[in-house]
């Protein structure tokens, strides 16, 4: 009873008057009422719609701009792609034509892409918080640091969320992606594509499993301690090991090396190569175009050569000679996968390029290295280790099973939200710096990590940071109408006993054919439509180049021509394309009238002497093959079906389609048909 | 209480000049020595992306009456909002070079990138860098004219990519060549590619390429002709929206 008088008599003690609590409480309520229009009015959206009507206000094309300027909030709302922006609320002139000289942000025009700004929203390339209507929260998530902007620099991520081909337009992301599979991350890192497939890695860790034949402890050791001073261009990375440790996984691989058994035969009889000539094998190196392939280091100390092959610059340091002329006989004995062809080297020929290369050595690679005989315990720590570093994910080795998930899964990793990251004292708080520190320092990230030590470039870490960040939650998700087919992936070889022949070969490593391959050489799928049989036994007897200006050419396999004859019969009849009809037009006897009109076009009205050569003492062009024997080369059938659609039989060749009649390319094809070769050229002037 | 009033002061105006003195000390650069003209040495006119570093660093040179460089002298980069230099400002090495890495802003189009350093008299010296940066159109652009059009139309012949330009009967223009590209408006250019060089009058050597590129793909090699074009492109709309 006394609580409540004690409520009456303060109450009275406030409000004396009756009237008094009415008045007090109208005032707060409209103050309370006040709120919402206050906080609207002064908006930071309003701000810039007020700025934005100031900009257009003086040009001339205002009435347009500001009969299309809506006010207030503006958004696009994709229900199916989860899609709330309302980046327009600000970027008002973001779909503005007029616009595209305003250089001042927000109010520029959004430069031109190939897709619809109203259809794909913002964030869905962008990133960010589309529903926010704030500076701070809208670009760099403030509030819950969640997803903010993508920086420009990073763009093209965003293009690789759908697009899971090589887009012209994309050289960063296709470099990227070709990064992930060429040095080798996807073999410890899982990366699980949106299509189901698992990116594959392309390159080739050789299988340690009878290193013992081939290289010495002590080259192993200096090899372990640093790759990339045996050779710049190793795709192994630095495991950056103790010197203990790297004694110890030395020590492991030579004891656990078996024979391989087939080899050592051939190899007694190979200890006189080094008494070979040097500028023979010089020669022979050249000649079988070993640069197609493999670099070496020139005298100016630049490193040229092909990129398929390890660097050879050192290779007498680090293989031991009769391996070398093994390996060249037949490398698939030591390395069944391997990319190396199987050249058919004579004896002789075998150990002439056996002692140029051992010659090529640089000794102060191993100089340094004394390593004294391995104890049982070193032995046992090296397999240790090589179990902890996970080298069986990548190398075969006798004893050791291949680790499954070794490394963190990167599937996602283009949405992995802030908090689960973890950064060095100093670096910037963000996903793709993440990413890039990770790249690039990975051990910086805390004591025990087993993330090698590479040494990419910084357009590189770019290109790989860019390829990572286009692996997002989101590309899982994409709406049905969004998604592009992915490139299908083919497992074609070729069979029988020509296919075991191609496969010794290895013609696939340069060649694609029907859907998979290398991309060095021409893609090989239509080859039996396009050319005279006689002319492809002959090529593959003498291979030499169609274009003068191609350094890359391919080599000669010493065939013999039982060989050549079965691959030749296996390309023209299995690498047919339909719609190539030999029988349409005919190969000969086109009238002298028609071979004119056909030079007249030739020259004049198509011009192709720009790029082509047909009498090398007048034409120069060189972008396309020079066509001076096209007639003994190519049937008039293909010429016929090229002249007219080229794209259609080879996607992506450069030869502009010239919609040509079927009077001009008959015409052309007679001309071109005519071209047999120098002999009858000259016999016909 | 006025004692006490004065330690306050004093301590805030230490605790002020404690804070410029920090402020100034980041460049903590003193020219020693000052030259007459500043010139661009290397890394003018690249193309580059948004927000991302120039392939080469830019150069810079300050040199004296002679034209020979000048040990010491200050030279600043300045830019527009969003261009970063690494560093931004920096004193000249041995042969008078100041080397610079810059990194784009976020848009793509022109920028002009300006070193600045002083003379005897304190007389600013300036030299202006053009970059350009790619955006996704442009982009696509370069790599479709690598593809199908630089061979003719690049001048430069290199190792890996031998140019045909020399072969030509009548020579094709770099792309570079604003004075002739300007004059062509955007609709006759893609009429120039799609049906090649007769359509405008033109030689023949040059072919049709409106069935082996798309409409897409011509804007886009014009965006990027329009990008890389000395002197710069300025589209006709410009001038009436510029009143």
């Amino acid at each position: 009873m006394q609580a409540s008088n004690k409520i009456r008599l303060s109450w009275r003690a406030l409000f004396r008057d009756p009237i008094r609590p009415f008045g007090v409480a109208s005032l707060f309520l409209l103050m309370a009422f006040a709120i919402a229009p206050a906080k609207d009015h002064f908006s930071e959206w309003r701000h810039y719609q007020n700025a934005y009507l100031r900009l257009i206000h003086d040009r001339s094309d205002a009435g347009t701009l500001q009969r299309h300027f809506r006010p207030g909030i503006q958004q696009i709302w994709l229900p199916e792609a989860g899609v709330v922006d309302r980046c327009k609320t600000c970027h008002e002139g973001m779909a503005e034509a007029g616009l595209v000289d305003v250089k001042t942000q927000p109010f520029g025009k959004h430069p031109p892409i190939p897709h619809s700004l109203t259809e794909f929203g913002c964030v869905v390339c962008h990133r960010g918080q589309g529903v926010a209507t704030t500076v701070a929260e809208a670009h760099d998530s403030t509030l819950a640091p969640e997803e903010p902007l993508l920086p420009a620099r990073y763009m093209e991520a965003s293009c690789g969320q759908c697009h899971h081909e090589a887009l012209s337009g994309t050289p960063k992301l296709n470099q990227g992606r070709v990064m992930l599979a060429r040095y080798g991350c996807v073999h410890c890192h899982t990366v699980k594509l949106p299509d189901g497939s698992t990116m594959m890695p392309s390159d080739e860790p050789p299988p340690l499993t009878h290193i013992a034949e081939k290289t010495s402890r002590e080259w192993i050791y200096a090899w372990l301690k640093n790759p990339q001073s045996y050779s710049a261009t190793a795709t192994m990375p630095n495991f950056l090991l103790s010197d203990d440790d790297a004694r110890d996984i030395s020590a492991f691989l030579i004891a656990n090396s078996a024979a391989s058994g087939a080899a050592h035969a051939v190899l007694v009889a190979a200890t006189a190569t080094r008494t070979a000539d040097p500028s023979a094998g010089a020669s022979l190196y050249g000649e079988s175009f070993c640069a197609s392939c493999h670099a070496t280091q020139n005298a100016a100390g630049d490193v040229v050569g092909g990129d398929l092959g390890p660097e050879l610059t050192g290779i007498g340091t680090k293989v031991k000679p009769e391996w070398l002329r093994s390996w060249l006989r037949n490398p698939h004995e030591y390395a069944p996968g391997t990319s190396m062809p199987q050249y058919r080297w004579t004896d002789q020929q075998l150990d002439l390029l056996t002692g140029f290369l051992a010659a090529k050595s640089n000794s102060d690679f191993t100089a340094n290295v004394h390593l004294d005989p391995a104890t049982p315990e070193q032995i046992a720590h090296g397999r240790k280790l090589v179990a902890e570093y996970g080298c069986a994910v990548c190398h075969e080795i006798r004893g050791i099973r291949k680790p499954d998930n070794f490394a963190p899964e990167l599937s996602r990793i283009g949405s992995k939200p802030l908090a689960q990251l973890v950064f060095t004292s100093g670096m910037n708080q963000t996903l793709p710096d993440y990413l890039a520190a990770k790249i690039q320092h990975p051990r910086d990230f805390g004591p025990g990590l087993r993330m090698p030590q590479y040494t990419f470039t910084s357009p590189q870490v770019d290109a790989l940071s860019t390829a990572l960040l286009s692996l997002t939650d989101r590309s899982f998700t994409m709406p049905q109408q969004w998604q592009v087919a992915s490139p299908k992936r083919s497992n074609y070889q070729p069979a029988g006993h020509a296919g075991k022949l191609m496969a010794d070969l290895n013609c696939q490593a340069c060649h694609r054919m029907n859907g998979r391959g290398g991309d060095m050489a021409p893609d090989l799928s239509a080859e039996g439509s396009s050319v005279h049989r006689q002319w492809l036994n002959q090529f593959l007897a003498n291979p030499n180049t169609l274009r003068p200006a191609l350094i890359r050419r391919m080599p000669r396999f010493n065939l013999t021509d039982t060989e050549r004859a079965e691959l030749t019969d296996y390309i023209m009849t299995a690498y047919q394309i339909p719609g190539i009809d030999p029988d349409a037009v005919s190969d000969s006897g086109s009238s002298p009238a028609l071979v004119e009109q056909g030079r007249q076009i030739f020259y004049s009205k198509y011009a192709c002497q720009g790029c082509h050569m047909v009498d090398p003492k007048q034409d120069k062009g060189y972008v396309g093959p020079p066509l001076t024997t096209v007639g003994s080369r190519l049937t008039a059938a293909w010429i016929d079906a090229w002249l007219k659609n080229p794209q259609a039989l080879r996607p992506g060749t450069i030869e502009p389609n010239r919609d040509m009649s079927d009077d001009d390319a008959r015409a052309l094809t007679a001309f071109l048909m005519a071209q047999k070769g120098s002999g009858k050229q000259e016999a016909k002037r | 209480m006025t004692r006490h009033l004065s330690v306050t002061g004093a301590l805030a105006l230490a605790l002020l000049a404690g804070c410029s003195r920090h402020k100034a000390a980041a460049p903590a650069l003193h020219a020693t020595a000052a030259g007459s003209a500043i010139v661009v040495s290397s890394g003018d006119k690249q193309l580059g992306n948004p927000g991302t570093p120039l392939p080469q660093p830019i150069v810079v040179q300050v040199n004296d009456d002679q034209g020979n460089g000048v040990t010491g002298a200050l030279v600043r980069f300045s830019a527009p909002a969003g261009v970063r230099f690494d560093p931004a400002a920096a004193l000249t090495d041995s042969s008078g070079q100041v080397t610079t890495n810059v990194t784009l802003g976020d848009a793509s189009g022109r920028y002009q990138l300006t070193a600045v350093s002083q003379d005897k008299k304190g007389k600013d010296l300036a030299v202006q860098a053009g970059a350009v940066a790619a955006g996704y159109q442009q982009q696509l652009g370069y790599e479709l004219q690598k593809n199908y059009c630089s061979r003719c139309h690049d001048p430069e012949s290199t190792p890996d990519q031998v140019s045909n330009y020399d072969n030509l009967a009548v020579k094709p223009h770099a792309f570079s060549e604003g004075d002739t590209f300007n004059k062509l408006s955007d609709a006759d250019l893609a009429a120039l590619v799609s049906h090649g060089g007769p359509a405008m009058n033109l030689s023949a050597l040059m072919p049709a390429y409106g069935s082996t590129l798309s409409e897409a793909d011509i804007r886009a090699v014009i965006a990027y002709i329009r990008l890389v074009s000395d002197p710069p492109y300025e589209p006709p709309g410009m001038v009436y929206a510029k009143r």
